[in-house]
């Protein structure tokens, strides 16, 4: 019981930042912009969130400061692909070369300092419940606000106005643009609001998952963000579902690497083998997990045309430029 | 106030021409605030970042083995991207080149005679190719974006890489250092002058330089490329597989990023490492978009870029600057290439605001 539950607490660590990330990026897909920069913006978010949390002593004012940090910084994209009508491929992946140069300038200060962590917040009662006590109450804020994330994005998306308004642009902005509705400025709030959940999921990396700052920490979750939104076809609660099983994948990983394999001499002759075999297999093998699921799952979901195609934004990459 | 973009009849062939210039003026300038906020003097910092690295010879070829591989890799991109395939795990494709291409001098070390460079080289370009057939394969197959996928696969190179070196190709009398065995005399790239270290692989780049400009501007291929890339309904309706071009694509850019990694590796490293790369297939995407995807831009653009590199070590050293602020500057440049050239397909006019005009 204590094993299954740590083991499921780990998983539920390593998702969040995925969660968020992905979350924010479905919403800037779903306007019809394609951020790649979600790399870039999340390593933003995880040294600004450090660098305040050490300069004020207060972790919630880090991660604070990687909401903001991770929106400004989007901004500088939302400039170049909405109103210089810029390549947002290429743009995208400036963002992350810049995002990852600029936080290992801003950081070299802070490597090998211990981190301050977020600590959690316990709700009353709910967190003496058995099993989901300790998974879903004892936790930090960023993790119940990537919960209250998935539903607010459910709700806001497919039963609200603005919702509405934001997915009409992302399948026709032409449409749009005549019904009224400011196609610029929506991709602009979009694109902030896919900064902002990205800067957060940084801040969860260095204020949570690690507390420290490490360069290069995102080490690649903001691609996994980006594939599990391909993977979810852009609906939100299958964005949470691919981070969890993502989360579940990375931690498999290491906990591979440090079980003892004569816990397993019960079992049957076959099956003792195959624990010892995996059990042997080298680290960097291992970690490949993580990468080689992102693309198996990519090319699982694309072979399905039709479901891909449905929730596809038409619009999806393409830059626009009023005519008056 | 507010930007208001009009597209010009034609796109500016001088603003295209002007505009890797601008960018680069308009990384200076930043540079200059940064030295500023910085508290270097950016005189200093200018002139140690761009102009000390050109002043002595050793430095020059110091210059010339860097660009080699960023140069070969975005001459490949530059194909891919014209036919609007996204490769971005060049860096991926030039660790398998590496590694395949040190196969033949790791597993026997015996090998010698003049087979075997070309056979390495000939090694690295099928490793990378095949590494780039990958993400292809699954595109023209599955569907699959080769955005995400290729990229993936760097870290899974990256990865492998560490393994064998940790691992299986360890070198046996390397006091347990995670490194191959150093390459002999008949395996290492040999030096191109005798006043410093620069090897063939910079005589390769300027050869893919000159036969990729070939390809893109004389030949059928060329042609192929541009029509798909720009307008791939016509491109179907004249027969082209955007398919097979895809696959084209990859194989031409993963044997040219593989052919950098056998080249760095039997040139300038001499041996396998756990990183043999500090990121020269990101840089050669910024390259690409600086040269504006033409090979002899191409080729400046490298060598500006290489610059960067030399540069960050060189203000390190003397004026104690992070090394991280090349990474800053290259990212800056590819920001000001991109925003630069809205230039070219429209005017940009500030426009007052509709509710200032009613008023006035």
């Amino acid at each position: 019981m204590e094993m299954t539950e740590a083991i499921l607490l780990t998983i539920f660590t390593a998702a969040t930042p995925l969660l968020l990330a992905a979350m924010g990026e479905l919403v800037t897909e779903r306007s019809g912009v394609l951020n790649l920069g979600v790399e870039g913006m999340m390593i933003m978010g995880a040294v600004a969130g450090f660098a305040f949390a050490q300069m004020t002593g207060n972790p919630y004012i880090g991660a604070l400061a990687g909401i903001i940090v991770g929106a400004l910084f989007s901004l500088l994209f939302g400039f170049l692909v909405l109103t210089l009508v810029a390549n947002q491929v290429a743009t995208g992946l400036a963002l992350t070369i810049l995002g990852l140069g600029l936080s290992g300038l801003w950081g070299e200060a802070f490597v090998g300092i211990p981190g301050i962590k977020l600590q959690p917040i316990i709700i009353p009662y709910l967190s003496e419940l058995p099993l989901v006590g300790k998974l879903l109450f004892s936790q930090d804020i960023i993790f119940y606000a990537s919960i209250f994330l998935i539903f607010a994005v459910m709700w806001f998306l497919f039963r609200s106005r603005p919702g509405l308004a934001l997915r009409s642009v992302g399948d026709n902005h032409h449409s749009a643009h005549s019904l009224g509705i400011n196609v610029i400025r929506t991709r602009y709030l979009a694109v902030m609001f896919g900064g902002a959940c990205s800067g957060l999921a940084g801040a969860y990396l260095s204020l949570v998952y690690v507390p420290q700052w490490v360069e290069g920490m995102t080490a690649g979750r903001g691609w996994i963000a980006l594939a599990l939104v391909v993977f979810a076809s852009w609906r939100p609660l299958r964005v949470a579902l691919g981070a969890y099983l993502f989360g579940a994948i990375t931690i498999a990983q290491l906990h591979i690497q440090a079980i003892d394999i004569n816990a397993f001499s019960d079992l049957p002759q076959p099956l003792f083998y195959l624990a010892g075999l995996i059990k042997s297999t080298p680290a960097q093998f291992l970690s490949m997990l993580p990468y080689i699921a992102t693309i198996v799952v990519l090319v699982l979901i694309s072979r399905n045309r039709r479901l891909t195609l449905i929730n596809t934004p038409a619009t999806l990459g393409q830059g626009f430029v009023p005519d008056r | 106030m507010r930007l208001e973009l009009e597209r010009r009849a034609n796109p500016s062939k001088l603003l295209a021409f002007l505009s890797p210039v601008i960018a680069l003026l308009m990384t200076m300038v930043t540079g200059v605030l940064i030295f500023a906020v910085m508290g270097v003097d950016p005189l200093k910092g200018l002139y140690a970042f761009f102009i000390e690295p050109l002043t002595e010879v050793w430095s020059l070829h110091e210059l010339a083995i860097k660009a080699t591989p960023i140069i070969l890799i975005a001459v490949g991109l530059a194909v891919c991207f014209r036919s609007t395939n996204w490769n971005i795990g060049a860096e991926g494709q030039f660790i398998a080149g590496g590694i395949v291409g040190s196969m033949l001098p790791i597993l026997a070390p015996e090998a010698n005679g003049p087979w075997v460079l070309p056979a390495m080289m000939a090694m690295g370009m099928i490793g990378g190719a095949l590494w780039g057939l990958i993400p292809a394969l699954l595109k023209t197959r599955f569907g699959a974006n080769e955005i995400l996928t290729s990229l993936m696969l760097v870290y899974i190179a990256q990865l492998l890489l560490d393994w064998l070196v940790r691992g299986i190709w360890r070198n046996p009398a390397g006091f347990n250092f995670p490194e191959s065995r150093t390459f002999t005399d008949g395996q290492i790239l040999p030096e191109l002058l005798i006043s410093g270290r620069m090897h063939y692989g910079a005589l390769f780049a300027v050869i893919v330089v000159i036969a990729t400009w070939f390809m893109l501007t004389r030949t059928m291929k060329g042609f192929e490329i541009k029509v798909i890339g720009q307008a791939p309904r016509a491109g179907a309706f004249a027969g082209f597989s955007a398919k097979k071009m895809t696959i084209f694509a990859f194989l031409f850019s993963g044997a040219l990023a593989g052919l950098a990694g056998i080249s760095e590796v039997a040139g300038a490293i001499q041996q396998l490492r756990p990183v043999i790369s500090p990121g020269y297939g990101f840089t050669a995407i910024i390259v690409a978009f600086l040269g504006r995807l033409n090979p002899f831009g191409i080729l400046l653009a490298g060598l500006v870029l290489a610059l960067t590199y030399l540069g960050s070590e060189a203000a390190q050293i003397t004026l104690g600057i992070s090394d991280k602020l090349g990474r800053v500057f290259q990212g800056l440049v590819l920001f000001f290439v991109l925003s630069c050239d809205t230039l070219i397909y429209f005017r940009i006019k500030l426009v007052r605001s509709l509710a200032a005009k009613t008023e006035a």
